[in-house]
């Protein structure tokens, strides 16, 4: 059942719908949700290609985490609308036919004559378990994986930085345009 | 053959370094703690450290003459590059002792003259801050020159050499916002630097072809290595040399530095530039000998040039007002005879005459100090005590001029005395030292060359006749100025010092008195056995009379000089005008200069500067500035600011390779 | 069994939705979006070679790719925070200051 036809035809009509939903939908509410729903099919089809872990991670890291905290800053900053203001007229006329030729070439690299490669070879019993993945995380990947743990404690920091409101002791004379500066002189 | 060891040597001979050491300490002391210790406390440091300089070089003469071999003391590995090596090593034997000597002797009485001078003439230029500085640099000089003579190879020589050249820069510009124009000075001591520069030059091709040709630089090595050398290479090393020996001693063709040098302080004058530091040519030449004594061309080169020196610069001495200028050219003339002695491989002659004319020189130059002094004084009192209408009589009075002077006798008697003495001295009158070290360099002439001879005998009698002049002009007649109505004897401080460089100059003959020769068995252990300088008295007697009658001529056309008409009193000037304007002009030898090397060399440095410099490396330089520029204003169109412009560019980027990679690259 | 290319084919179309997303979108956040989507398809396209040769390294890498983009999206979330402070909008076309 996992690997039929239907199932991976259904699932990649969900992904491209709900891609292109969220390219084109004028709110960013709608397009974090369709994302949402996105990462949750690509995680069905990491499930049909045997990576039940990897399909898990998704589901919780991607579409759990990261798109709610996207959806929580979106809110927070009120920032779901833009004003309908292209500055950049001929970004499209420009970006379109490139994005074309880059589609055209992936495909002519995937649709070539060659398509030996392309066979899947049937994995052995285990392949994809949570256990074999951590047995390989933990053993030949032990210092890649302490490193991210690094760069994620990294991140923590640097967002708590970022984000931390200013001190009034410190002010920033290019956020605070609309109060004049004390050093002006008072004409 | 010379060298042997200390500790056989005796201990004396380890205490070499200290002729250099104790200078640089005394300069040390005044340099930190010297804006404390007050004028008094500097004075005091330097003195005593050139007169401790002078202890040691009188222990080493002491300890030489037990043992009259040279002794090699090295200090340290200095520069060691492959198989060529130079050691900081100093050198004790008779020739640098007796140099050591004079420069430390010497040089310990100019300090003490200059204590009580330089007090003086701090406030009269007006900033007494500078003592201090003027005592550092002295004792920076008497450091350099000791290095200089004591020198174990060409290299340290050549230290010394430049050492002191700077010294003497700097003292020439002591006072380097005064003088004409305010520049003046500064002029006289950068006209003395680039003259020295041009001898430096020389000297350093000289060190680069023995460096070449005998692979050290050390005095007995290249010595050993002379006789078997080209012929071409030692005509060719010890010409060039001459042309070093030509610019600090400061004959033919670069003499000029020295007169404009005379901007220097008097106890400056007394000291580098008549009685140590000129010489050092003198001392260069009698030090390479050995090369000299191989070639007969550049022999006589060396002493045609000394001999036309002396000539030349007595002339121009005849015709000078200024009291240091006639000084100044006096002793270019009597370097010339020094440098024409050494030329004619009389050097025992021309150290001997080195000694006597620093005694007597120095004597002159520091008793031309003290009528400067006393004119100066002498002006305050007459024209009133800093009072705002004397002003511009004190911007037009010049103290050194003799036209201003006169009838100094009575008001300043001492000097008078010291001045004549020194005078007689170098006039070469006996009993006087001037006479015996002159008369040993005429008797050599006249054995090696007639002709130079001749030239001598002439400088001979107008070196009387300029002295006499000087002596007449200042101190007889009558008063010309109200300032030299007033002038007054000067402190012991400047006095005592005049008093035993006039014994010196008095007495210094005996230093190598005829059928005694003490000074030529002393540098017999040097320079090695020398032709007998024999004396004659025929020779001396023509000499004599000619100095004699250079005196008398001098009286007769000075002596009863009356005449309060300051402008024209010269009776050379009242009855041959043209000859005394050639006199007066120096033969118009600046002008020359000016007209030959300096005119052209400008306009050379200014089309460099302006044509090449300013147009065509500038434009260059613009060029590439102006060219990166406007490319810069072209491509920074492209940096927009906007994010997706730039994702844009990225992904025009990738689309570009990926499609290249397929359609051209891809089989 | 469905082809490894079809998946690939998928990987692609969403990678070039997203490269649109990104050049044509002006909400900082939209972009951020489809930043996140490019990620997917390159996790995609990994899944499938690693199955196509039946080997665990392309999930390993898949996991890195996570944490990564874990952490970048932490930090580019608070500096849309931090931008908004300053210039009261998200719209990148008005960011645009730091220029020739």
């Amino acid at each position: 059942m996992p690997g039929s036809p239907i199932v991976f035809f259904i699932l990649a009509i969900v992904a491209i719908g709900t891609a292109l939903g969220m390219l084109i939908s004028r709110n960013a509410v709608y397009s974090a949700l369709l994302l949402a729903l996105n990462f949750a099919a690509v995680a069905m089809l990491y499930l049909t290609l045997g990576a039940p872990f990897i399909a898990l991670s998704q589901v919780t890291v991607y579409a759990g985490s990261i798109m709610v905290l996207f959806l929580f800053v979106i809110m927070l900053l009120g920032a779901e609308r833009l004003q309908p203001a292209e500055v950049l007229r001929w970004q499209p006329y420009v970006a379109i036919p490139l994005v074309v030729i880059l589609a055209a070439d992936f495909a002519y690299n995937l649709f070539r004559e060659n398509t030996e490669m392309l066979k899947v070879a049937v994995p052995s019993a285990d392949y994809g378990t949570p256990a074999a993945i951590g047995n390989m995380l933990f053993t030949r990947f032990m210092l890649p994986f302490e490193v991210t743990a690094v760069i994620l404690l990294v991140a923590v920091v640097g967002a708590v930085v970022l984000a931390k409101p200013d001190r009034p002791a410190r002010p920033r004379s290019m956020e605070r345009s609309d109060n004049p500066t004390p050093s002006k002189p008072v004409s | 053959m010379l060298f042997q060891g200390i500790g056989a040597a005796g201990g004396s001979f380890s205490l070499v370094p200290w002729v250099v050491f104790l200078p640089v300490l005394g300069l040390l002391l005044n340099l930190l703690i010297g804006k404390r210790l007050g004028e008094r406390g500097v004075g005091w440091i330097a003195s005593l450290a050139v007169g401790a300089a002078f202890a040691v070089s009188a222990l080493l003469a002491f300890s030489l003459m037990q043992h009259p071999e040279a002794v090699r003391v090295p200090l340290f590995d200095w520069i060691t590059v492959g198989d060529f090596s130079a050691s900081w090593a100093f050198r004790v034997d008779t020739l640098s002792v007796t140099m050591m000597l004079v420069v430390s002797g010497v040089g310990t009485l100019i300090h003490i003259y200059a204590a009580g001078y330089m007090h003086h003439d701090v406030r009269h230029n007006g900033e007494p801050a500078r003592y201090t500085r003027f005592f550092v640099y002295m004792n920076l000089f008497i450091a350099a020159m000791m290095i200089l003579v004591s020198a174990d190879n060409y290299l340290m020589l050549f230290v010394g050499w430049e050492g002191v050249g700077l010294c003497s820069y700097l003292l020439i510009g002591f006072w380097f916002e005064k003088g004409a124009g305010e520049i003046a000075n500064a002029k006289a001591a950068k006209k003395a630097f680039i003259a020295n520069r041009i001898g430096d030059f020389g000297l350093l091709i000289a060190l680069f072809l023995i460096f070449w040709n005998f692979h050290s630089l050390q005095f007995d090595e290249v010595f050993r290595q002379a006789a078997g050398a080209q012929p071409w290479v030692i005509r060719a090393i010890t010409l060039f040399m001459l042309l070093g020996v030509a610019g600090k001693s400061a004959q033919i063709p670069l003499y000029v530095w020295l007169p404009d040098a005379m901007a220097g302080t008097t106890p400056v004058s007394a000291l580098i530039h008549a009685a140590t530091m000129v010489t050092a040519g003198v001392y260069l030449v009698t030090r390479t000998h050995v090369l000299y004594s191989l070639d007969a061309t550049s022999q006589s080169t060396v002493a045609w040039v000394g001999a036309a020196t002396a000539l030349f610069a007595a002339t121009i001495a005849v015709g000078q007002y200024d009291i240091k200028k006639v000084l100044a050219y006096s002793t270019i003339s009597q370097l010339g005879f020094m440098v024409a002695a050494v030329g004619m491989g009389a050097y025992v002659g021309g150290m001997f005459h080195l000694i006597t004319h620093a005694f007597f020189k120095a004597l002159l130059f520091l008793a031309a100090g003290s009528v400067i002094l006393g004119m100066e004084s002498g002006q305050e009192v007459a024209y009133g005590h800093g009072g705002h209408g004397s002003s511009a009589a004190h911007e037009e009075f010049d103290p050194q001029d003799m036209r201003n002077m006169g009838g100094l006798r009575g008001r300043m008697p001492f000097t008078f005395w010291v001045y004549t003495i020194g005078s007689l001295a170098l006039a070469g009158i006996a009993p006087l030292s001037g006479f015996f070290s002159k008369d040993e360099i005429m008797v050599a002439a006249s054995q090696m060359n007639p002709a130079i001879f001749v030239i001598l005998l002439l400088a001979v009698f107008l070196t009387a006749f300029y002295s006499w002049r000087q002596v007449s002009l200042v101190f007889f007649g009558s008063s010309r100025t109200r300032a030299a109505g007033a002038a007054s004897e000067n402190a012991p401080i400047i006095t005592v010092p005049l008093i035993i460089l006039a014994v010196l100059a008095v007495l210094g003959g005996l230093i190598n008195f005829p059928g005694v020769n003490t000074l030529s068995g002393w540098l017999e252990h040097t320079l090695g056995a020398l032709p007998e300088a024999a004396f004659n008295p025929l020779i001396a007697g023509v000499s004599l009379i000619v100095a004699l009658a250079g005196i008398a001529a001098a009286w007769l056309s000075y002596g009863r000089q009356t005449a309060t008409r300051p402008n024209r009193l010269d009776p050379i000037e009242n009855n041959a005008a043209p000859l005394f304007n050639a006199l007066a002009h120096r033969w118009w030898v600046d002008e020359m200069y000016q007209a030959v090397f300096i005119r052209p060399y400008q306009a050379i440095a200014n089309f460099l500067a302006q044509v090449v410099d300013q147009g065509l490396i500038d434009g260059i330089v613009n060029g590439a500035g102006v060219v990166s520029r406007a490319a810069a204003q072209g491509v920074r169109q492209i940096q927009t600011g906007f994010v997706r412009s730039y994702a844009l560019m990225v992904l025009l980027g990738v689309v570009a390779i990926l499609t290249y990679l397929i359609v051209w690259r891809v089989p | 069994m469905v082809p490894a290319s079809y998946y690939l084919a998928l990987s692609a179309a969403l990678f070039v939705i997203g490269i649109l997303g990104v050049l044509l979108r002006r909400n900082a956040l939209v972009m951020f979006m489809s930043l996140e989507l490019m990620f997917n398809a390159g996790n995609l396209a990994f899944v499938t070679f690693a199955r196509m040769f039946g080997q665990l390294e392309g999930q390993i890498f898949v996991f890195f790719v996570m944490t990564v983009a874990a952490a970048e999206v932490a930090i580019g979330l608070a500096l849309m925070v931090e931008i908004f402070r300053s210039k009261h909008s998200i719209n990148m076309d008005e960011i645009n200051t730091l220029k020739g």
